[in-house]
């Protein structure tokens, strides 16, 4: 059994290799890209307003509401981010309706990748916001002997991002697989509508995760005992 | 038995055990957070939306413990380093 879309090699050419992958993530790439352009090349500010605008105004008004809600005091900042991250899982994750159809978040390449942004991200958000001494100095706050602590749990959460997403989108593929060998039909069928709920409740885990990340390493020290959500490394 | 199937064995054995000790923690864990929330919407209906939002990350933090066990038990069976070394051995000492 295939556990990831890696193994599965649509085309061959002079020993590279096209899985379904790079394959899919494209597709959904050029699937958001189209039909973005598509919709704000026509956008008005008239009394009608196409459907298609409004459900794109709702999408970017909900994810800077809840960007807002973790706590970030301008949203914008980091909404082409976060936005991206959660539409790119959302959407790789609800393809999966389609027959034929490997989401690309089901590979450790690709999730590892997207936490590697998020790990590349952190420190750019912070240092852009508080400069680059006072993001260091956040290491060593409150005392220098927790500077290492600081930086496994840099690196501990970053493969957790990683293999968390992973783990949830191989484990349903893999699940309706072996369903299908024991009970065809009906189970499978239902294991999907489950895979597509956990689909969308993980790309928000991801995107809330990364903005929590973001949040608590460019908050100053006074304004970071924010009761609603903290930092866990786990 | 040879090591090939000494290792398979091994390997399904500890697969099943990761699962099922690796599931409990997180099961008890998910059901105890479910139920406070719940107590505390029962009690504050007006913080709802926080209190959902901040039960689903933390709902995810520790159901990734289980996931990590279900990749462990995963690579047990489908993709086990040690199987194919075993294998490779084998077929080494069968051919020279």
């Amino acid at each position: 059994m295939e556990i990831s879309p890696d193994a599965w090699v649509l085309h061959e050419w002079r020993g590279v290799q096209l899985n379904a992958t790079i394959v899919f993530t494209w597709g959904v790439m050029a699937l958001l890209a189209l039909g973005s352009w598509a919709i704000t090349s026509r956008l008005s500010t008239e009394e009608t307003v196409s459907r298609w605008q409004v459900a794109l105004e709702v999408i970017v008004t909900t994810i800077r509401d809840q960007i807002a809600e973790v706590g970030a005091d301008d949203p914008g900042r980091y909404l082409p981010f976060i936005g991206t991250l959660f539409l790119f899982i959302a959407t790789a994750n609800i393809l999966a309706v389609i027959p034929g159809y490997q989401p690309p978040t089901g590979s450790l390449s690709t999730t590892a990748a997207l936490a590697i942004c998020v790990l590349i991200a952190v420190p750019l958000f912070s240092i852009g916001k508080r400069g680059l001494r006072g993001y260091l100095r956040s290491y060593i706050q409150p005392t220098p002997l927790m500077l290492p602590f600081a930086l496994v749990g840099e690196i501990s959460r970053t493969i957790a991002l990683a293999v968390r997403l992973y783990g949830n989108v191989m484990s349903g593929t893999v699940i309706v697989g072996i369903l299908i060998s024991v009970a065809p039909f009906f189970f499978p069928v239902v294991m999907q509508v489950l895979g597509l709920l956990t689909g969308l409740i993980q790309a928000y885990i991801f995107a809330i995760l990364a903005m929590v990340y973001i949040g608590s390493a460019s908050r100053s020290r006074q304004a970071s005992d924010d009761p609603s959500i903290q930092d866990t490394g786990d | 038995m040879d090591a090939a199937t000494l290792i398979a064995v091994v390997s399904i054995l500890t697969a099943g055990l990761t699962i099922a000790i690796g599931s409990i923690g997180p099961a008890l864990a998910e059901g105890r957070a479910a139920a406070q929330a719940l107590q505390a919407i029962a009690q504050q209906p007006d913080a709802a939306n926080t209190i959902t939002r901040t039960l689903f990350v933390s709902l995810a933090m520790i159901e990734s413990t289980a996931i990590y066990c279900f990749v462990v038990a995963m690579i047990l069976i489908f993709a086990n380093p040690f199987a194919n070394r075993a294998i490779e051995a084998a077929s080494q000492g069968v051919g020279g």
